[in-house]
């Protein structure tokens, strides 16, 4: 009951937040809930699943580069470009998936193997001239256009798509959580070999996982193209992405429901604020956001494996996941 | 013809030092069992301390490596001291996490310092080549594969014949043994760990022969490394450098043959057809 008042409270006031902030505030509010929504993508796999993926960002770069494509080529809206995005995204994952689990490719090792098709694929679309290649694939903007179908519009018009995009995934995973296969995930995450002794088709569980994981990933992607209207293959499908998105669900909490949106929340503020305090002493220069979450990331592991989350549920005595 | 010997000729000796910096990764995982997602970070940290006593002393890399591996012992040592150790026993994710926290550190550390701007070091000989028979190789490579081949052959002998190494290799053979015979395993860990990372300064200090030195190096660096080992066979010593020479050449070659940009792709098909289908990697043993 707790958990679901406070919940309620965030969320209305996030719907209300755009009344009272302003341009800079609401692009780190945009920010932030992108990185939860992909936080969220990638607990499930890691958090509830137990596979450790660190190439995400092939499902970010996928579905942005279908997406984009398709609306730069034949003019699809965005909404409608993100169902074949997300088919290619899912189709990527479960290959992967396929592959890695046939051939028993596990633990550091199927991460290895992610971040291997990731840079694999990163590598392809810089040589792709079709895309633009390594200099990059741009979405013509049309000034004064809005539209929801067509993901054109203020900023505004993103931050409750992000807003909306955010809240379903958070409810989808509370829902699959709730269902036979959230237990069968959490059941292989402990234990594999005794999840299958106890009849849990292993192979299934997981690649349902990777196909929920990926899809919602590659939407993120879609999400990604239309808002910065610009991609390169350098950024979007780099290792570095891959660390980004996986970040905020481990600083505030795998496997916890709320944990991806707190811990985006602690990253983004920590990392925007360090920036502006920065550039307001003058000295601002590139890395020291970056190394502000690396100092993040290793306290937590240090001190707090588990996350912020489970830690803060238990201070405002509220079910663990909230 | 005498050009792709040439080509061959020049993969095999940056392949051994590719294989050298491998061999440190190798080292700690086979010991510590550890996988030390940090490896390139600590190379390109290495790359550009030579750099500093190069541009700064007019130093010679290949002089100042005693002095940077000494160093990146140092660190290494006191990474598994203070960071590494409590994690020995916990869940492979969280001893990830922390050295993926390391790594991050390292990197944005060093384009803090440093800026993005690549680095170079010069040397005399930069542009000097020996003649073998029809073969042209560079010069800075050959030193640099010598060293590599001394380095690693010193090693060998380390772990064969000295009773510190023999002591090393028991803990990575049969812990419980070791700790009964009454082995310190924390400070041989720490030794092992500090090992590695001298591995991993010299093997820096070589590359920046050839290579510039970028914060983005890193992250690529450390990938090869994995690529390297996991084709040798993760914990394989001679595994380490043939998986090097491996990379080192197909590089050579897909760089000559197709657009250089394209040779890492490469690495990767490579890496993915040994995880699926020799993950113990070509040299290793079967779990």
């Amino acid at each position: 009951m707790r958990a679901r008042l406070l919940l309620g409270g965030l969320f209305a006031l996030l719907v209300l937040a755009p009344l009272g902030v302003g341009a800079y505030p609401l692009a780190v509010l945009i920010l932030i809930l992108h990185y939860a929504y992909l936080g969220i993508a990638w607990n499930v796999m890691m958090g509830f699943a137990g596979l450790l993926s660190l190439g995400h960002a092939l499902y970010v770069g996928l579905g942005a580069y279908v997406a984009a494509a398709l609306y730069a080529s034949f003019g699809v809206p965005a909404l409608i470009g993100a169902i074949p995005a997300a088919i290619v995204a899912t189709l990527a994952g479960l290959a992967i998936g396929a592959l890695g689990f046939r051939f028993r490719v596990n633990g550091v090792y199927f991460a290895l193997l992610t971040i291997a098709f990731a840079e694999f694929t990163r590598i392809l679309f810089d040589h792709m001239e079709w895309t633009g290649g390594s200099s990059g694939f741009f979405l013509p903007v049309e000034h004064g256009q809005v539209s929801l179908v067509a993901l054109r519009g203020p900023p505004v018009l993103f931050y409750y798509v992000a807003l909306g995009l955010a809240a379903a995934a958070f409810l989808l995973a509370r829902g699959l959580m709730r269902t036979r296969l959230g237990y069968a995930w959490l059941a292989i995450r402990e234990d594999p070999e005794a999840a299958a002794a106890a009849g849990v088709d292993v192979f299934r569980a997981r690649m349902a996982a990777v196909a929920v994981s990926s899809a919602l990933t590659s939407l993120g992607g879609v999400f990604y193209a239309f808002y910065y209207n610009n991609m390169y293959p350098e950024q979007i499908f780099s290792m570095a992405r891959s660390i980004e998105i996986i970040l905020a669900p481990i600083i505030g909490g795998m496997g916890t429901l709320f944990g991806p949106v707190l811990g985006s929340f602690v990253l983004t503020l920590l990392g925007e604020g360090t920036t502006a305090l920065l550039e307001h002493l003058g000295l601002a220069a590139p890395g020291a956001k970056q190394v502000i979450y690396g100092v993040a990331l290793l306290v937590i592991v240090m001190l707090k494996p588990a996350g912020l989350w489970p830690w803060l549920a238990q201070r405002l005595r509220i079910g663990r996941d909230g | 013809m005498a050009v792709y010997l040439d080509i061959l000729a020049s993969g095999v000796l940056t392949g051994l030092v590719y294989g050298l910096m491998a061999l440190g990764l190798s080292v700690i995982f086979g010991v510590v069992r550890v996988v030390n997602f940090a490896h390139g970070e600590l190379t390109v940290a290495a790359m550009y301390m030579a750099w500093v006593l190069a541009s700064t002393l007019g130093a010679d890399p290949l002089l100042t490596l005693p002095v940077i591996a000494a160093a990146l012992f140092a660190v290494g040592y006191a990474l598994q001291r203070f960071l590494v150790e409590p994690f020995i026993g916990r869940p492979e994710h969280e001893q990830f996490m922390l050295l993926l926290a390391v790594a991050i550190i390292v990197l944005n550390g060093l384009l803090l310092v440093f800026g993005p701007d690549a680095r170079h070091v010069k040397v005399d000989y930069a542009y000097d080549s020996f003649e073998l028979g029809p073969m042209l190789l560079d010069t800075v490579r050959v030193y640099a594969a010598a060293a590599a081949i001394v380095l690693a052959g010193g090693l060998y002998l380390f772990f064969r014949f000295t009773d510190l190494g023999t002591a090393i290799r028991a803990c990575a053979d049969n812990l419980l043994g070791a700790q009964v015979v009454g082995l310190d395993v924390r400070r041989l860990y720490a030794l092992t760990f500090g090992l590695g990372c001298a591995l991993v300064g010299a093997s820096g200090t070589l590359l920046v022969l050839m290579r510039d030195a970028t914060p983005q190096l890193a992250i690529q660096l450390t990938l090869m490394a994995f690529i390297v080992v996991i084709i040798g066979g993760l914990g394989s010593m001679a595994g380490a450098l043939v998986g090097g020479v491996l990379i080192g050449v197909s590089e050579a070659l897909a760089g000559f043959l197709l657009t250089p940009s394209l040779k890492s792709l490469f690495s990767y098909g490579l890496l993915i057809l040994v995880l699926l289908l020799r993950p113990e990697g070509l040299m290793g043993r079967r779990a």
